[in-house]
C-alpha cells in the first residue's frame, strides 16, 4: 500500500515536471510573444497543479493530517496567471502600436489600449 | 449607470457602508485561517479583522455589488473550467512538441460580448486566459467587444462561437 503510494507521488511529480519543462520549452520555441505567453498560462499551469497534489498526498500520509497550503497556492495561482498574462498582453500593445492595424476592428470604437471610452473622446487619448 | 446608482447606495445603507462585500468578507476569513494551518481564536480574530478591513479599504475601487444568481451553476462553472484547463495543458503541450511554429495559425479575434457588468465580463476574460490555446489582451473602448489572441486557430469564427456558448452563456445564467 505504501509503495502504491509512492508510486502515485513520484508519478505526479514527474508529471508535473514534464510539464514544467515543455512550458519553458514553448518559451524558448514560440516564435514572438503573443505566442509565447501560452505556453506559461497553460502548460504550467497543470504542472504546478500536479506537483502541489502530490504534496498534498504526500502530507497527508506523513503528518496524518492533509495539508490545505497547496490549495492556497492553487488558488493564487489561479488567481494571478490570467492577471498577470493581461498585463503582459496589455504592454505588448503599448510597445508594439502598430499592431492596432493588424487587429480586428471591434466595431465603432476602437480598442481601450488605444481609444478612449465613448463620451470621454475630449480627454487623453493615452499613447495611442 | 448602475454602477454610480450602487456607489450612492453604498454611501447611504450603513450595512452596505461596513460590509461592501459580504462574501468577500467571509471568504478572507477562510483563506486566512486556512494559511494558518490550523484553527485558533486569536487568528480568527485577526482574519475577522482582515475581512471587515481591505473590503472596506478597496471599496472604492469596486463599488458595484456583483448579484449571484444561482451558486450551484457557479460551481459546475468552476468544475467545468477545472476540467477545460487540464485539456488545455495537454493541447498546448502538444502544440508546442509537436508542431512546427510555421503551422500554427495564431490569430486575432474580437469576441462581441453578451455581458454586461464588469465582474462578468472579468470572469470571462480569466475563463479565456486559462482555457483551450487563447488568450485575451484587451477590452474594446466602449466595452462590448473583448479581444482575444489564439494561438492556433485555423477557423476563428469558430473559435469565436466555442467562447461564446460554452462559456459565456453558462456566466450570463451565473450573473445576469
Amino acid at each position: 500500500m505504501n509503495a502504491l503510494l509512492e508510486v502515485l507521488v513520484s508519478a505526479l511529480i514527474v508529471i508535473g515536471g514534464v510539464f514544467l519543462l515543455v512550458g519553458s520549452w514553448g518559451m524558448l520555441r514560440l516564435p514572438e510573444l503573443m505566442s509565447r505567453l501560452h505556453a506559461p498560462t497553460k502548460a504550467t499551469t497543470l504542472g504546478v497543479g500536479s506537483v502541489l497534489l502530490g504534496s498534498i498526498i504526500w502530507f497527508a500520509r506523513v503528518d496524518g493530517v492533509p495539508s490545505i497550503h497547496e490549495l492556497l497556492i492553487t488558488l493564487f495561482l489561479f488567481l494571478s496567471a490570467p492577471i498577470t498574462a493581461h498585463f503582459l498582453a496589455k504592454a505588448y500593445m503599448h510597445v508594439h502600436v502598430d499592431a492596432e492595424t493588424r487587429l480586428p476592428r471591434p466595431g465603432e470604437h476602437g480598442w481601450s489600449t488605444y481609444d478612449a471610452a465613448p463620451g470621454k473622446g475630449d480627454e487623453q487619448v493615452g499613447e495611442g | 449607470m448602475n454602477d454610480m446608482h450602487d456607489a450612492e447606495g453604498l454611501q447611504a445603507d450603513p450595512p452596505r457602508r461596513w460590509f461592501p462585500h459580504p462574501v468577500l468578507s467571509a471568504l478572507l476569513v477562510i483563506v486566512w485561517l486556512m494559511l494558518q494551518n490550523g484553527f485558533s481564536l486569536a487568528h480568527l480574530v485577526l482574519g475577522i479583522f482582515l475581512g471587515w478591513g481591505i473590503p472596506c479599504l478597496t471599496a472604492s475601487f469596486w463599488p458595484s455589488r456583483p448579484h449571484v444568481r444561482s451558486y450551484r451553476k457557479a460551481l459546475s462553472y468552476a468544475l467545468l473550467v477545472i476540467g477545460d484547463i487540464i485539456v488545455a495543458n495537454v493541447v498546448v503541450a502538444r502544440l508546442i512538441l509537436f508542431s512546427r511554429p510555421a503551422d500554427l495559425h495564431t490569430c486575432w479575434v474580437s469576441v462581441p460580448l453578451d455581458l454586461h457588468t464588469p465582474e462578468a465580463i472579468t470572469l470571462f476574460a480569466g475563463t479565456i486566459t486559462m482555457t483551450p490555446g487563447t488568450v485575451s489582451a484587451d477590452l474594446s473602448a466602449d466595452g462590448r467587444s473583448l479581444l482575444v489572441h489564439c494561438l492556433n486557430a485555423p477557423d476563428p469564427a469558430q473559435a469565436v462561437t466555442d467562447m461564446k456558448t460554452r462559456y459565456e452563456a453558462r456566466i450570463k445564467e451565473i450573473f445576469e
